[in-house]
């Protein structure tokens, strides 16, 4: 129930999108999205309901604050790493599903 | 062709193992840096929780660092008496209508599916349009029993101020999660720091309205969204401002969320709803955690519309597994499903005692599913 699915709109009919979400094409309501959209837009699907368009460099923008988080951590690897050291502690843990 | 595999290599993107490593290290050293064990921060929705277990993100956490769920599923926190009225007016002959994981939501002596059983009217549907059209084609009342955050209430408004027949109706069970956050960071017990906030309610709300919970309860909010390295980067995000005492909110989710939020979407809410004092199931009397219809809608509020008579379902008295279940405190991050006695063996999907174990976003569901917090420490 919380969580929106995005889809491309392949069609508009007044007030309602053809959607395709993978493969599989749905209608989803236009009454609240967030802004005008178009056909070949990528909107956030909710309980059939667009509540977001989401523009494709916002996509980037998310990968980009990734980025910056890893780098703001590694500027301060050293400090971090005697700290670590002195702390005892062990090494990093696995992240064994990632990417599965 | 080409578009399919755009979409697809973005979606790897957010799956890369080895910035999921990165993440990883990243949480790691920033809880060497904070320096103490019981580092606990809260999220507060059952597809975070899904996505923690079933990639089993808490294996890429230390073990100074507790990530627990708080009351982010919504049809846990539906309350006994909010179920009772559904099932009331069900068994009372009205056509009750709404979301699959209502169905086997217990209340105090029955759910919607009992109610079913025995020859009730109850329909599921995937979204509140679909109970309109029902309405459209019947000539009965068609009651939508309307439950769910934000991100379901404003489609419940959109659907009515799109126009709907007379005979819909609905019965708003909807809550409104900020000032279950507020309850949650003041109760007793509370061992927690920070709030990794929902996304997709986010994506109604936008992130500002946390700004003010912040400032007040000096303690950070990130807005994380729900692919692995989306929460992995939230928590770390989080972490920091942990590390920084930063009581500031920050949102790591700038593809869904913005600081003003889907304000098409709030008009809608506030349009047809308006807070109110309510239960949360199991956690407390929330000031302003529930949405009730205006007065202008009185016309299409189920509960103005019938005299709804529960007295018929309190005559049983609760049965005694009932009284074990800890789901309260679990929604509340005091407890974890693991601390439940009856977890797994007298509570399970297939004959649950509490609706955390009933709902795919309950947390006692999610763990039995996927295993819930595995230690691959050794592996």
């Amino acid at each position: 129930m919380c969580l929106g699915v995005p889809g491309k709109i392949v069609k508009i009919d007044d007030f309602i999108a053809t959607v395709d979400f993978w493969g599989v094409r749905k209608q989803v309501r236009l009454d609240i999205v967030d802004e005008p959209v178009s056909v070949g837009d990528t909107i956030l699907n909710h309980v059939g309901y667009a509540i977001r368009r989401i523009p494709p460099s916002e996509v980037e923008a998310t990968l980009e604050l990734y980025e910056e988080l890893l780098e703001a951590v590694s500027s301060d690897l050293m400090a971090a790493d005697v700290r670590g050291e002195l702390a005892g502690s062990s090494p990093e843990h696995p992240l064994s599903n990632a990417g599965k | 062709m080409q578009e399919k595999l755009e979409d697809a290599s973005r979606q790897l993107k957010f799956r890369s193992s080895k910035t999921g490593r990165d993440l990883s290290a990243a949480i790691g050293r920033i809880c060497r840096e904070i320096g103490r064990d019981g580092i606990t921060i809260m999220h507060v929705c059952g597809s975070h929780e899904q996505a923690l277990a079933k990639y089993g993100l808490r294996s890429a956490l230390p073990p100074e660092l507790d990530l627990i769920m708080g009351p982010g599923c919504p049809v846990c926190v539906t309350d006994l008496p909010e179920v009772d009225e559904a099932v009331a007016l069900a068994e009372s002959g009205v056509r009750i209508v709404t979301y699959g994981d209502m169905l086997r939501v217990p209340g105090s002596s029955k759910s919607l599916a009992d109610a079913r059983a025995t020859g009730a009217k109850v329909d599921i549907v995937y979204g509140v349009h679909q109970a309109v059209e029902l309405a459209r084609k019947l000539e009965e009342e068609v009651v939508f029993f309307a439950t769910g955050f934000e991100t379901t209430a404003v489609a419940t408004a959109a659907a009515l101020l799109g126009g709907v027949p007379d005979n819909f109706l609905v019965l708003s069970a909807h809550k409104y999660v900020p000032p279950a956050m507020e309850l949650v960071a003041r109760i007793p017990g509370s061992r927690v720091e920070g709030f990794l906030a929902a996304g997709h309610a986010a994506t109604i709300t936008g992130w500002g309205i946390f700004a003010d919970f912040a400032a007040k309860h000096g303690m950070p909010v990130v807005v994380a969204g729900f692919e692995p390295l989306d929460i992995l980067a939230g928590v770390a995000r989080l972490l920091e401002l942990v590390r920084d005492r930063k009581a500031v909110v920050d949102n790591m989710y700038p593809r869904c969320v913005t600081r003003d939020g889907n304000q098409r979407a709030q008009e809608a809410m506030w349009k047809v709803f308006e807070t109110m004092a309510g239960r949360w199931r199991g956690i407390a009397e929330i000031p302003d955690g529930n949405l009730r219809l205006r007065e202008e809608w009185s016309h299409s509020d189920a509960r103005k519309r019938f005299k709804i008579d529960m007295t018929g379902l309190w005559t049983q008295a609760p049965r005694a597994r009932v009284d074990r279940c800890i789901c309260g405190n679990i929604m509340a991050g005091l407890a974890s499903p693991r601390d439940c006695e009856l977890f797994g063996h007298e509570c399970t999907p297939e004959d649950p005692v509490g609706a955390c174990m009933v709902s795919s976003e309950g947390s006692c569901r999610i763990w039995h599913h996927y295993g819930g917090h595995p230690d691959l420490s050794d592996i």
